[in-house]
């Protein structure tokens, strides 16, 4: 391999590629071009914040868990779910480091509306039915994306997925079984799921983004797909997940919340009714059901706390 | 563990009953209370920490309660959700709110006070854990045995927390103090057996109260010594003993919000 500092910036450019073709990891400290670098930073900081500020809708229902073994559940559950989250900004921060920006500057990032976080943590949690719901199909959901990202090009993004998604197997398991338990109880209990299901479906159907940039003027799906970041399309995943979740919906005694749903035998796929794209739009750009009360949970906190981060700068230095 | 109950005298099985019950709400509040700071600690890294701690917490909460529900008490769960107020008998301090403001809403927590609660009451709770490895009931002692293991990074950690606050900036140390004074008001039934004092103690269950509050004072006095500070009196007694069933409104408000699910239909299966 040739001396980098020698290289022009397009021999530098046809390297990466050619490491990228051959299934080579890049590295924190690797060369890279700055679209890839800003893919990267926008994926995985996105993914980051994503799973703190999902820590949120879920914690609502950590103290009201219904019995001593759900309460255990249900606490290390949300805080697996902060622990990807100091992972992946470990990962993002690294990134970041050229542009001089660290964890802080993501938090404003956050607050300012310029960093997004995920479609369903914009959500109302109503009854412990949506808790077990997020475990069980939003967690699903995040399996069947991350899953496809396990070969990232990014070593450092891998590496960190390789041991999210392991985690993420146990709480889809510990939704299910709560999910399990409300629907093979009382009537109410049924009910409870679902209502969940009913309110929680067509989040389940944005999570996996739109199908093409077309429906919302963006879309990072390609870029992704070019660096070998991901493999599969939004389109695909969202089929694997109907895949993988409709016959279990049905096989509890759910009914499926979109009743022209069907499966086309000869073109093998799942047809459904699009959700609601504009509300998607409304809803990433924090002005969803709970954005503004969850973002400003996260800030009031982070202000409340800026006295015990400057303490803990001060005994440092 | 039937074979244990068949040879308890009434009045040694009201005592174990009564020091269960102290322990078990003890650490089922506090944990509670933890669960409210999930996602609002000052970083991730002790979200990811405290929370840990919390879920150890509630695990002992629950070993405790399986003890009584051994002993033919009630269901474990429903000694943990359905007792009222009247009838809970942990300490003042573990019920005391985090702070201003309800968790679902924008709550006003406060850190100094989170630390300088969890520090004292784990130290309070290990010189107890200490004892009752001693403990004439043999399934506590073993229990305490359990509970030591993890007992034993909660402490460190809460003292980490502990020292550092109060060797940094003056704002910390500000609101450091004023934590501890909030604290030491609600110490009084800490170590408090309540009504069941003689019956405890007697029993040889676990040390005295006051054999334990002159070990925690010991324990806290190489620490207070290295940050040139006095460690606190503990306060003979509180206006309210939560040994005996004396609560603040504090508890009711916890006692709503954990048992709001359980009470739908306590019956069922969730």
């Amino acid at each position: 391999m040739s001396n980098l500092t020698m290289m022009t910036e397009e021999e530098k450019l046809e390297q990466f590629v050619q490491r990228i073709e051959a299934g080579d990891k890049i590295e924190a400290d690797d060369w890279m071009p700055e679209e890839y670098r800003m893919a990267l930073i926008k994926l995985i900081s996105m993914h980051g914040i994503s799973e703190i500020m999902g820590a949120l809708p879920e914690k609502e229902w950590v103290p009201k868990a219904p019995s001593l073994h759900r309460k255990l559940g249900i606490m290390a559950k949300v805080q697996d779910e902060m622990g990807h989250g100091q992972l992946l900004l470990r990962v993002a921060e690294d990134l970041l480091k050229p542009y001089g920006k660290n964890r802080g500057d993501l938090m404003q990032d956050l607050f300012n509306g310029d960093l997004k976080f995920h479609n369903v943590f914009h959500m109302d949690t109503r009854t412990w039915g949506d808790a077990g719901l997020i475990g069980w199909l939003v967690d699903g959901a995040a399996i069947i994306t991350q899953t496809n990202m396990l070969g990232a090009s990014y070593g450092p993004y891998a590496r960190a997925l390789q041991r999210i998604c392991a985690e993420e197997v146990f709480h889809a398991q510990h939704g299910e079984a709560i999910i399990m338990a409300l629907a093979e109880g009382t009537e109410e209990q049924r009910a409870m799921v679902q209502d969940a299901l009913n309110r929680w479906w067509d989040a389940l159907l944005m999570f996996f983004g739109p199908a093409s940039k077309d429906t919302t003027g963006s879309s990072k799906q390609d870029v992704t797909i070019k660096y070998k970041i991901r493999t599969k399309t939004n389109e695909q995943l969202r089929q694997a997940f109907f895949d993988k979740y409709v016959p279990r919906i049905l096989s509890l005694g759910l009914k499926l919340p979109d009743p022209t749903m069907h499966y086309d035998e000869e073109n093998k796929v799942w047809v459904y009714q699009q959700p609601d794209w504009a509300e998607f739009k409304k809803i990433i750009k924090n002005q969803g059901p709970r954005s503004q009360e969850r973002l400003n949970l996260r800030r009031t906190s982070y202000e409340n706390n800026a006295w015990v981060r400057d303490a803990l700068a001060a005994t440092v230095s | 563990m039937s074979s244990t109950e068949n040879v308890l005298s009434p009045e040694y099985k009201e005592a174990v009953t009564n020091l269960l019950f102290q322990l078990a709400d003890d650490d089922f509040l506090i944990s509670f209370r933890g669960s409210e700071w999930l996602g609002l600690a000052p970083h991730i890294e002790e979200d990811v920490a405290s929370s840990s701690i919390s879920q150890d917490t509630m695990g002992h909460a629950a070993m405790y309660y399986t003890l009584l529900e051994e002993l033919s008490i009630g269901k474990a769960d429903d000694l943990a959700h359905l007792r009222p107020a009247s009838e809970r008998k942990n300490s003042i301090l573990a019920e005391r709110v985090n702070g201003e403001g309800y968790y679902m809403e924008t709550p006003q927590y406060d850190w100094a006070y989170a630390v300088v609660r969890n520090f004292f009451y784990a130290q309070a709770k290990k010189v107890k854990i200490d004892s009752l490895r001693q403990s004439s009931y043999q399934p506590l002692a073993e229990t305490a045995v359990k509970v030591n293991m993890e007992l034993y990074y909660h402490l460190l950690h809460w003292k980490t927390w502990f020292v550092q606050l109060l060797s940094s900036t003056d704002e910390a140390k500000q609101k450091m103090t004023a934590a501890m004074e909030l604290v030491m008001k609600d110490f009084g039934d800490v170590f408090s057996y309540g009504n069941e004092k003689a019956a405890i103690e007697g029993n040889q269950l676990i040390a005295s109260e006051e054999e334990l509050k002159a070990r925690w004072t010991a324990n806290m006095t190489p620490i207070f010594e290295s940050l040139e500070m006095a460690v606190p009196a503990i306060p003979e007694a509180s206006e309210k003993n939560g040994r005996n069933g004396e609560h603040t409104e504090e508890l009711d408000g916890a006692l709503a919000t954990l048992s709001e699910v359980y009470k739908l239909d306590p019956v069922a299966v969730w």
